[in-house]
């Protein structure tokens, strides 16, 4: 494979897998608010309207719920319909469409349809941009049987992974951290397609695993770097899907390890965090356990408006670090 | 200003109803047929839901088979329609076959849905039927998606959704007729007003007299036909499936009518009086139209008994087949969450 | 001015001394170079001279009593010197005895028992399985983490390490798991049940008449061996089973809901095997003949000291024998087998010379001492159980009653 290898940002890698797609499906069509001429809010789909026209690249009105609605009934009739939220803070405008409705459609009849649609939503804290614009609303999605639900950290994972939901023939949910889309990174030219499901090893160590979803997976990488400086050695592995969750491979790691903490940006309370602890609990790895397993999630408070506040809504590399130092060590 | 709707011409040698015109007399005894069917149909699945045969509860929809005929009527099997919680005739309407849909209620794998949907979930895509919907209003945003997908793929399909008057208070309603007027999408919204939505009437729920009258906040024509007349209603669908399949976009139908039995099976019907039930009854859509084939010559009293007696002799056997199909088992349970051979 | 003797710092990390004995008191005149007090350290004692000459007073720290570093403890006054009123007057406030800080050891975690009141054991699931699996007790080891909790670190410190440091002339058997749990359970058995004991002498004359009879007319079988060969043991148990039955109040056992009184009279047996004991259970014994009690029991034994014994063969019952009269042992007490309301300890057949009519008969007695739980058994039921023992043994032929 000699394909050259470049960097782009993540929001110019999910830009050119939406692009690929079009090109070579003429079923899939992109629908959102400002993803037209305006270029998306995030300035993801850029100028993609100009090269597939405005059917391919529909601006909405304010109708979150309408538009999930029709992209369901979109692909139940034969299109493969990409609609783009906002802010993910949105998504409970829609919930009735994508919960009770493309989630359930397939069950619902027996099999008999399915309902390949892709929604992306731009999530996370850490702009400002305060209580109602800076959720982190995964797992909620993650609960719902019917949906699948990915978090890719960086614009390799997020082309291979948007790729990958694109194909998919049940509705799959995509969420994109704010922060990661000026986040620039090696991605291949040609098309791939990264598994859903399948979470990956960035860092090998062992002493102490660290599972962590989307921005605090880079989080998790910094801590480990520090602690290894310290004699620590962290494993960080990126989940990647947050449902289907691979926990096969967080199994073989804590079996390695003996010790777990889950860095996530959704709150603690309830969050993907308490779904892993539980999952290893009940797992072989359950007897390989050396510590408690530790979860390290937003605060049980809305996302604050004042930046010191914002930052200490979240889990950041300094708390992460001690954190995973006591664990290391035995403290907790 | 929304353009003014076509009128259709009638024969004018015969002074007929466009109506009589449009349809051969096959295709009108058929429809009789097929109001027999959904009136048998909802009888049928009353007594063995009071015997215990049917999980769950009903939303029955006697007294409306004239609007669920009416609209179906002049749709191919191509065009798609969505339906309500209250969606068996819609669904009979559609095409569907009574024995199947008894197989669903009693939960078998020879159901629509084998067995997973039930009563409120019946679909048959394949056929155009997507599906009735336990969410009021949740099945106009999809008929609005799918006539967007038939645009697209430049098919000259219409998409047909039926919902009912609570529907048109429902913030979804209007998200998606905007978007269909803005996109003049080949959709026709097919309201059964039948004067509640579960016991509040219409005049305390609604702002405006008519639901017909909210068409013009959406630029789009709205027309308002006799629900319990089958003339009415089919002649003003034919013109807005006309309308759509030409590519001048959607219209709002509102069919008047009355639904006689309660909003289902746990209604006490405390919202509404015996006499205002006991009116509507007389104006009993299967007898209106029964007496037009014959008074018109389409149709003898002894085809019409006939339509009657074959109506009931299906739904028998539907039923009895239905008794006899296959459970799903436990251990099932989450098969058809996911498609399979992809990681789930 | 007078002087301060202070406590002297003497050894580098010193905050504190203690004052371990003075060699002047108040008053005494002193020299430059004088000894005056000894301090004890963690080294060795360490003499304190006097910095100058003059009188020894306001000594105010006593022997034994703990300074920090620094503190003043006396003054030595130069001659013509008076103590100055407002010092004098001034009650010098006591050095109060300090104890010493805990040593500050950041990093070395502080090595609390694991073992609490209830007898859990907080351990890592890890260590829980390591230690499982390498057959170390996890009360035998203390664990590092937070309250206490064991984790592997310990586990395998433990394993690396002997338990107990090797003493010279002493070898380490390492404790199996039942022999733990015979210590768990006879330790729980002495601390908490209240104990009584009875002791009775049994004339074995009629019993040894007829064990012989019995064991003399056994039948043969297919291969010419005497289908019974009873023991003292066998009728011991029946003995004890009948009693049981008769004085049924007896054939109880001590539980959570009250005294539960079973139906049957399942007799317990102790049975010495390599490393510890088991107590299989003869069931209904009083409804057993001898000769099945003796086929029971050789099985049962056999199959104890195999360690091939079903749990439901050692659990349940009320009550256990246990014989040690073939180690010459004349009499002793047991210990009760929880829940068990009795337990039966059998010595030897001993000779002996007693008194019938006012003459010295030379009778063979074995002395059997019942241990009874005073929960579940009060003294007059006891004695009634063991005099009704006594009798069964005795007379033997009542047995067939």
């Amino acid at each position: 494979m000699n394909a050259p290898i470049r960097e782009l940002t993540y929001a110019q890698a999910i830009q050119e897998a939406l692009a690929t797609a079009m090109e070579a499906d003429e079923r899939i069509f992109l629908m959102g608010e400002d993803i037209g001429v305006y270029g998306g809010a995030f300035q993801v789909t850029g100028d993609l309207v100009h090269r597939f026209g405005e059917d391919r690249v529909m601006d909405t009105p304010i109708s979150e719920l309408g538009a999930a609605g029709i992209a369901v009934g979109a692909a139940l009739a034969g299109s493969r319909p990409i609609l783009e939220f906002q802010f993910s803070d949105f998504a409970t405008l829609a919930m009735e469409q994508i919960v009770n409705q493309a989630a359930k459609m397939r069950f619902m009849l027996g099999g008999k349809v399915s309902v390949p649609l892709v929604m992306r939503f731009p999530s996370g804290s850490g702009t400002g941009a305060a209580a109602q614009h800076s959720q982190s609303l995964e797992a909620w999605l993650a609960h719902v049987p019917g949906l699948k639900v990915v978090q890719p950290s960086t614009p390799h994972d997020a082309k291979g992974l948007l790729l990958a939901a694109i194909d998919d023939p049940d509705p799959v949910m995509v969420f994109e951290h704010k922060l990661l889309y000026k986040m620039k990174g090696e991605v291949p030219e040609e098309a791939y397609r990264i598994p859903i499901g399948k979470a990956v090893v960035r860092r090998e160590g062992r002493h102490v695993t660290i599972v962590a979803t989307s921005i605090m997976v880079h989080r998790a990488l910094e801590a480990a770097e520090v602690l290894a400086g310290e004699g620590i050695e962290a494993e960080v592995i990126d989940l990647r899907t947050l449902r289907p969750l691979d926990t096969a491979t967080i199994i073989e790691s804590v079996k390695k390890t003996t010790r777990l903490a889950c860095v996530y940006e959704g709150v603690k309370t309830l969050g993907i965090g308490a779904e892993i602890s539980a999952l290893i609990a009940e797992s072989e790895a359950f007897d390989y356990l050396d510590a408690p397993i530790l979860r390290l999630g937003g605060v049980d408070s809305p996302i604050p408006y004042n930046p010191t506040l914002e930052k200490a809504a979240v889990p950041q590399t300094p708390g992460i670090i001690e954190q995973v130092r006591n664990l290391a060590k035995g403290r907790i | 200003m929304a353009k003014p709707v076509a009128i259709m011409k009638g024969d004018p040698a015969s002074n007929q109803r466009p109506f009589y015109a449009q349809f051969t007399p096959e295709q009108l005894k058929e429809a009789l047929r097929r109001m027999c069917l959904i009136r048998r149909f909802e009888e049928g699945a009353e007594e063995a839901y009071m015997r215990g045969l049917i999980h769950g509860t009903m939303h029955l929809s006697i007294g409306q088979e004239a609007s669920a005929v009416g609209a179906t009527m002049a749709l191919r099997k191509t065009d798609y329609i969505t339906s309500t919680h209250r969606g068996h005739g819609h669904c009979i309407g559609k095409g569907a076959d009574p024995k199947l849909m008894f197989a669903e209620f009693f939960g078998k794998e020879e159901g629509y849905c084998r067995g997973r949907g039930g009563s409120m979930h019946i679909a048959d895509v394949e056929s155009g039927n997507l599906g009735a919907n336990g969410i009021v209003a949740g099945g106009i945003p999809i008929a609005v998606g799918a006539a967007l997908a038939i645009k697209k793929q430049k098919r000259d399909d219409v998409a047909l959704c039926f919902f009912g008057d609570g529907a048109t208070n429902e913030g979804a309603f209007h998200e998606a007729l905007n978007m269909a007027s803005i996109w003049k999408l080949p959709v026709i919204f097919v309201c059964e007003n039948n004067k509640y939505g579960m016991s509040v009437s219409t005049e305390r729920s609604m702002a405006v007299a008519n639901v017909a009258d909210r068409a013009s906040a959406y630029n789009m024509p709205g027309v308002i036909a006799d629900g319990n007349r089958i003339e009415d209603v089919a002649e003003a669908v034919l013109t807005a499936i006309a309308r759509a399949r030409e590519g001048q976009g959607p219209t709002l139908v509102e069919c008047k009518t009355y639904r006689t039995r309660g909003h289902s099976r746990s209604d006490r019907n405390r919202y509404r009086t015996k006499e205002e039930i006991e009116e509507w009854k007389l104006r009993d859509p299967i007898g209106h139209f029964e007496t037009e084939l014959v008074a018109n010559g389409i149709a003898t009293a002894d085809e019409v008994a006939g339509i009657f007696a074959a109506a009931d002799a299906e739904i028998a056997a539907g039923i009895e087949f239905a008794r006899n199909g296959t459970d799903p088992t436990p251990d099932e349970v989450t098969r058809d969450v996911y498609t399979p051979g992809i990681q789930a | 001015m007078p002087v301060e003797v202070i406590l002297p710092k003497v050894d580098m990390d010193m905050a504190t001394g203690k004052i371990a004995k003075w060699h002047v008191k108040e008053g005494d005149a002193v020299k430059k170079g004088a000894l005056l007090f000894e301090i004890e350290t963690d080294k060795a004692s360490m003499e304190i001279d006097a910095s100058s000459d003059g009188i020894i007073r306001n000594i105010t720290a006593v022997e034994g009593a703990i300074v920090p570093v620094g503190q003043a403890v006396a003054m030595i006054y130069q001659d013509g010197e008076t103590v100055s009123a407002s010092i004098a007057a001034q009650p010098l406030p006591p050095v109060k005895p300090i104890t010493p800080a805990p040593r500050p050891d950041a990093e070395q975690p502080a090595v609390i028992p694991a073992a609490s009141a209830s007898g859990r054991f907080p351990a890592t699931p890890l260590a829980r399985r390591l230690a499982r699996e390498s057959g170390i007790a996890l009360e035998s080891i203390a664990g590092s983490g937070p309250r206490g909790r064991i984790a592997a670190i310990d586990v395998r410190g433990a394993l690396a390490r002997p338990a107990v440091p090797q003493r010279e002339g002493t070898d380490l058997i390492s404790v199996d798991g039942m022999r733990r749990t015979i210590a768990q359970r006879l330790t729980l058995s002495k601390q908490t049940i209240p104990h009584f004991y009875l002791t009775v002498n049994c004339d074995l004359t009629r019993l040894s008449e007829i064990r012989e009879r019995l064991n003399a007319h056994a039948p043969r079988d297919a291969q010419k061996l005497p289908v019974w060969k009873l023991s003292i043991n066998d009728f011991i148990i029946k003995a004890m089973a009948s009693a049981l039955n008769q004085v049924s109040d007896a054939n109880v056992i001590w539980a959570d809901e009250g005294i539960l009184k079973h139906h049957s009279c399942d007799v317990g047996v102790a049975v010495a095997v390599k490393g510890g004991l088991f107590t299989p259970v003869v069931r209904a014994a009083e409804t057993k003949s001898l000769s099945q009690i003796s086929k029971e029991m050789r099985d049962l034994a056999g199959r104890a000291r195999a360690r091939k014994l079903l749990p439901a063969e050692y659990q349940g019952g009320t009550t256990t024998i246990s014989n040690l009269g073939m180690y010459g042992i004349e009499q002793f007490t047991a210990i009760i087998n929880p829940p068990h309301a009795t337990i039966l300890a059998v010595g030897a057949g001993i000779e002996r010379f007693i008194p019938i009519k006012g003459q010295p008969v030379l009778r063979t007695q074995m002395t059997c001492t019942l241990s009874c739980d005073h929960r579940a058994v009060d003294g007059a039921v006891g004695a009634q159980l063991l005099a009704a023992f006594r009798t069964f043994i005795e007379e033997p032929a009542l047995m067939l009653a």
